[in-house]
């Protein structure tokens, strides 16, 4: 009955219905507002970058301008407290590189296994508990980490240094040697049939084992020689950098091994592989990318780490000799920063606190390429479909 | 629209509020700021405890960030006292007068430098010549001086610490210490790492000796509060605090400061290790 309401009532309704003129006004009005705090909010990280760049750049330039760089980046004599100032950085450099190879070498073959593990390997109720566990080693502060190298980890390397390091290198070569017997005695003898076979295995693996077997006692033997006098040292560090850096490490690959997929894990199956071909063959090159990336992210962790090494690396500004004898103590980068900023005052514009920002920069530039190469890396391997 | 106005308006009123209760909060008291050197942060902490215990409503903060950060404190305005382990160089001068400040020191006790080596070392006894070639790498091995047969580690505090420039300037005598040494970030990492390491020589202040580590005679003198005191062992030195300035007579910072000239103030001194400047 659409003349029963009256014109009057409709207008009435229509009136209550639209918004007036002020209320459009300030909603748009509020719309802006909203819009525009929020994209403030959301550029403001990329302000602090860009601030973070500026004022360091402004503070290391200086630096080139009283010593040159010649010095700092050739020489090894840290002297930046006498008179006669010296700031060789090479050795420094050196420290940091040196380091966070270690930990690359304890975290990747370790993070990236644990992830092959967590990934293919552990039933889903078990992987539900143990990726938190280890993702939990990266909500441990710093500090601690750095407390426990000092006052635990370095005592403990000076009274059983020998022995420590050989158990180590049993614990990481024992397995290696079994499994390469094992291999190299299948393929000895993978031309021979029935009884010369048997034999020639057995004969093959009792030469290759105790070629091996030896081998290892010879290391045990000088490794149990050997005495750590200062356990503030290389090795330390890049063990316990080597842990920080893991849950990075094992987060990120487990996550690139399972976007591999079912699709071609069962592929790869149907077509006759075992699951050791499988992982190796199909799924580990298919998440390359990813673990490249995993990769990256840890060692980043490790060369930006500072509070462990400014309490458990010695801090010698030094090159180890050789170059490689991971027992004795460095210094890097991030820990000169951190021990001498105090003392370099900027009231005077010294060279010393100018040198600080010099390092500064290195590091920063350095995680600014890495994190892109990481991006870049990434970002291909998603348009080509793997990850 | 209506509720996020009243929103804002709240959070805003909120915000007023509580800057109001903040700044009240803090008007009521008197605060001293302190910063500076770890050595003499000790001492700054416990005049602090006794004095605030005594004037309820005076704050003192104590900060320990070395040295050269308490004269930059002190320079820039942002503490009332600088507590050092040496004094105010040149440039430390230069740039406080510019800025209008006006360095005053303050002797607040004695402290020596001695040099501890693992418990279970037989050496008892060096010369400050013979700690000078150790830390220069000249003298690398323990045999060397009739112990056993390890190399020494040196442990050397960071450039950044009044401990260091002292033992630079009194032991070092300019030579530069060897690449080789280590270096931590305070007295009782030292301390830590000596009583942990055999090989291991340090050098903290005379209050961080304690029996997990042994002190030895360097010239054949002890260190101790005698012989420092009286200036025969000769790693030793004055700390210092600075003010801007001589305090207004009869102002808490005054009354701090002059803490240490009095009985009890000297007890907390010798308490915690150091050695009082004056004697009643």
């Amino acid at each position: 009955m659409p003349d029963v309401i009256k014109t009057a009532d409709s207008e009435r309704l229509r009136d209550g219905l639209l918004m007036s003129k002020g209320a459009l006004r300030m909603q748009s009005v509020g719309a802006l507002a909203g819009r525009s705090i929020l994209i403030a909010i959301a550029s403001s990280s990329l302000i602090a970058i860009l601030f973070i760049f500026y004022f360091i750049i402004r503070d290391a330039l200086p630096f080139f301008q009283i010593e040159g760089i010649r010095e700092f980046l050739t020489s090894t004599r840290w002297y930046p407290s006498r008179e006669e100032a010296e700031f060789g950085a090479l050795a420094i450099f050196f420290g940091s590189a040196l380091v966070t190879l270690g930990a690359v070498v304890v975290a990747v073959p370790m993070g990236v296994l644990a992830a092959l593990c967590l990934s293919d390997i552990l039933p889903f109720s078990i992987r539900q508990v143990v990726k938190p566990v280890i993702e939990m080693l990266a909500a441990i502060p710093s500090v601690v980490y750095g407390f426990f190298a000092l006052v635990v980890f370095a005592p403990l390397m000076q009274e059983r240094g020998g022995s420590m390091l050989a158990a180590g290198a049993w614990i990481i070569f024992a397995p290696l040697a079994v499994l390469a017997t094992a291999v190299l005695s299948d393929l000895l003898s993978s031309r021979l049939d029935g009884k010369a076979r048997l034999v020639s295995q057995i004969v093959s693996v009792a030469l290759v084992g105790g070629l091996f077997l030896a081998g290892l006692l010879r290391m045990h033997g000088f490794l149990v020689g050997l005495t750590i006098v200062s356990g503030t040292n290389a090795l330390n560090v890049s063990i316990i950098l080597g842990i920080m850096a893991l849950p990075t490490i094992v987060s990120v690959s487990e996550d690139a091994l399972n976007a591999v997929g079912r699709d071609l894990r069962e592929g790869s199956y149907a077509l006759g592989a075992t699951r050791a071909e499988t992982l190796l063959r199909v799924v580990v090159p298919a998440a390359r990318s990813g673990i490249m990336a995993a990769v990256i992210l840890g060692v980043m962790r490790a060369i930006g780490e500072t509070m462990v090494v400014w309490m458990a690396s010695g801090n010698a500004a030094r090159i180890p000799g050789p170059w490689f004898n991971f027992l004795e103590p460095i210094r890097t980068l991030t820990a000169t920063i951190a021990g001498d900023m105090g003392e370099a005052d900027h009231v005077t514009g010294s060279a010393r606190y100018h040198v600080l920002f010099v390092m500064a920069l290195c590091l920063l530039m350095f995680a600014f390429i890495s994190n892109l190469a990481s991006e870049i890396i990434l970002r291909r391997a998603r348009k080509r479909g793997s990850v | 629209m209506f509720k996020f106005k009243s929103t804002i308006a709240t959070t805003i009123g909120l915000m007023l509020i509580l800057s109001f209760a903040w700044s009240g909060a803090f008007a009521e008291s008197y605060r001293i700021i302190i910063d500076g050197s770890t050595t003499v942060g000790p001492i700054a902490k416990a005049f602090a405890e006794y004095y605030m215990a005594k004037h309820p409503d005076v704050s003192v903060t104590v900060s320990e960030s070395g040295s050269g950060n308490g004269a930059k404190s002190l320079i820039n305005g942002v503490c009332d006292i600088a507590d050092m382990s040496r004094f105010m160089k040149n440039k430390e001068f230069a740039a406080a007068v510019e800025k209008g400040i006006m360095p005053v020191a303050h002797v607040v006790a004695m402290d020596g430098i001695a040099i501890i080596v693992h418990p279970s070392n037989p050496i008892k006894s060096l010369t400050v010549q013979q700690v000078r070639d150790i830390y220069m790498g000249k003298i690398k091995n323990w045999k060397e001086l009739g112990g056993p047969n390890v190399e020494i580690v040196m442990i050397s505090r960071d450039t950044n610490s009044g401990t260091y420039e002292t033992f630079e300037k009194l032991v070092m005598s300019k030579k530069k210490i060897h690449e080789k040494s280590e270096y931590v970030g305070s007295n009782g990492a030292i301390r830590q790492r000596v009583q942990s390491t055999k090989a291991a020589m340090g050098y903290v202040g005379l209050g961080f000796v304690d029996r997990s580590v042994k002190a030895l005679e360097i010239d054949g003198v002890m260190p101790e509060a005698s012989t420092i005191v009286s200036g025969v062992y000769p790693i030793a030195r004055p700390l210092f605090m600075f003010t801007n300035g001589y305090p207004k007579l009869g102002s808490h910072i005054f009354s701090f400061i002059t803490l240490y000239l009095t009985p009890k103030g000297q007890e907390i001194v010798e308490e915690i290790g150091f050695i009082p400047v004056t004697r009643y």
